[in-house]
């Protein structure tokens, strides 16, 4: 494992991490909502670098995990249909459906392709007028641009072949349904760097006012990270609650003015499936009345999708903050990122895998006993 | 899934109406919608999310991201070739995690 140590700025990583122990007076919980971020504090031993009490929280932002399993068995419905070229990002390509994922599908003859931007499954249906080429959409705001200038483009260019399977989830409906959980123990926030460079931060004053809860715009790397944290404790412990941009040298407070119009032009808010969470309300993006006709699923009926989730799974809990996954009885034992019985152990972004990985192995009953959580129990 | 990688814009066309740039992320050379970042000129700097650009950003800090995630290893999983991913699916077993890294370390 890697630790903060090793990077070039470890010394300015460990000043941070000294500061962070010197504000701290009291156990404070901080959820970070992106994956990515997870990843990253997780790889780095951020985690441990924290005082005792400090704890990481890691929220829903693996869109991967999030998918409903309904949705990825659409897509291997209609990626096993002849005729179909069904493109989708690499990461997409391993999560399985109820029945296979798209490498199987691919195996068995279907037309999958791996593309590097949507825009690519756009030439690929230039390219290819007697198929139907169906993009896979799944991700956060930070995706959501270039999908819509897909459907956009294709739209403009007359190609009736293509269309988006889309299932776009949107951060703050999120973070305020994880605030509004009965059992919600998350005091500040780190908002995503990436999906904030497309939206920019205005949508957060009003949720750090309403509920009372610090909120820092952050960046990947461990130092933004470190940064991040040392924000928000100070904000907790001084008993204020703002939104703060420690990303400023690629977020701003409007965000993508040009983004953020096309998603306008393109989608609209719907009731979105959280996967392991359930529905939040206008929680996501669909194609709107202009573009429904580019929506793969009205344009592929499908029927007789029964999909199953297991009922040893806790991802739900895991994806609110409730519970670490370490906590989780299946954790480590009948749930490996081998054998995933969830959706936050299928994606190395998930809370559950990102701990299997670094080795937070610790079961329910030793983290009982260490009685202050993860953070206080340096181990891996 | 969610990142954002810098690069640099070598050039700049025009595509199906669309501005397009040659960006070159640290050694790999990608095509990328520009549409989103109007200011954007060729040596310039600028964030990049599956194929499009979507912030702009100084040199300096530019560089130092994108060192970052070479070590964090995240670089050839958002910029590697369709062979590339279909190669990591395969060494992937069924139900694993998305880009092979279950397991590691
Ligand atoms: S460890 Fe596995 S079974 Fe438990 S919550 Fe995580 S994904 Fe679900």
């Amino acid at each position: 494992m890697k630790y903060l140590t090793e990077f070039r700025d470890g010394e300015i990583a460990r000043r941070i991490a000294r500061e962070i122990h010197q504000t701290a007076t009291r156990p404070w919980k901080i959820m970070e909502v992106c994956g990515g971020q997870t990843h990253s504090i997780l790889r780095n031993g951020i985690d441990q670098m924290l005082p005792p009490g400090v704890e990481m929280i890691h929220g829903p932002g693996c869109p991967v995990c999030v998918t409903p399993l309904e949705l990825i068995d659409r897509a291997l419905a209609i990626a096993a249909q002849p005729g179909v070229i069904f493109c989708s990002f690499g990461d997409m390509l391993r999560v399985p459906g109820t029945e296979g994922d798209l490498f199987q599908v691919k195996g068995r003859g279907g037309d999958v392709r791996v593309v590097y931007s949507p825009l690519d499954a756009v030439e690929i249906a230039a390219k290819n007028p007697e198929r139907q080429v169906v993009f896979f959409g799944v991700g956060f705001e930070t995706t959501a641009p270039a999908n819509a200038m897909s459907v956009h483009l294709a739209k403009r260019r007359g190609l009736r072949n293509f269309s988006l399977l889309v299932s776009h989830v949107l951060v703050p409906p999120a973070i305020e349904a994880i605030l509004q959980a009965p059992e919600n123990k998350v005091q500040g926030f780190l908002a995503a760097g990436h999906v904030c460079s497309v939206m920019g931060y205005w949508e957060y004053p009003p949720l750090a006012e309403k509920y009372g809860i610090p909120i820092v715009v952050t960046g990947f790397e461990p130092l933004d990270l470190l940064d991040g944290i040392r924000r928000a404790v100070k904000q907790l412990e001084e008993g204020r609650h703002e939104v703060e941009n420690a990303y400023e040298r690629v977020v701003s407070f409007e965000g993508n003015r040009a983004a953020q119009k096309l998603l306008a032009e393109v989608f609209e808010v719907t009731d979105r499936t959280w996967r392991g969470i359930g529905v939040i309300p206008k929680s996501g993006w669909r194609l709107n009345d202009a573009y429904r006709e580019f929506d793969a699923e009205e344009r592929f009926h499908l029927s007789g999708i029964r999909t199953e989730e297991s009922p040893l799974c806790h991802s739900g809990a895991v994806l609110r903050g409730a519970i670490r996954p370490a906590e989780c009885p299946a954790f480590g034992k009948e749930c490996t990122p081998r054998h995933p019985l969830g959706a936050t152990m299928v994606s190395s972004e998930g809370a559950c895998a990102a701990y299997y990985n670094y080795g937070r192995f610790l079961s329910a009953e030793q983290l009982a006993s260490a009685g202050r959580g993860l953070s206080g129990a340096a181990h891996g | 899934m969610c990142l954002a990688i810098p690069g640099r814009v070598e050039e700049i066309l025009t595509e199906n109406d669309l501005r397009v740039g040659r960006v070159n992320f640290g050694g790999v050379v990608k095509r990328v919608c520009l549409d989103y970042v109007p200011e954007i000129e060729v040596g310039d700097y600028t964030i990049v999310h599956v194929g499009f650009a979507i912030s702009k950003i100084d040199r300096e800090n530019a560089e130092k991201t994108l060192e970052e995630f070479r070590a964090m290893g995240v670089l050839d999983e958002e910029l590697g070739s369709e062979e590339e991913a279909w190669a990591r699916a395969a060494t992937t077993k069924p139900s694993s995690c998305p880009d092979g890294s279950c397991g590691g370390e």
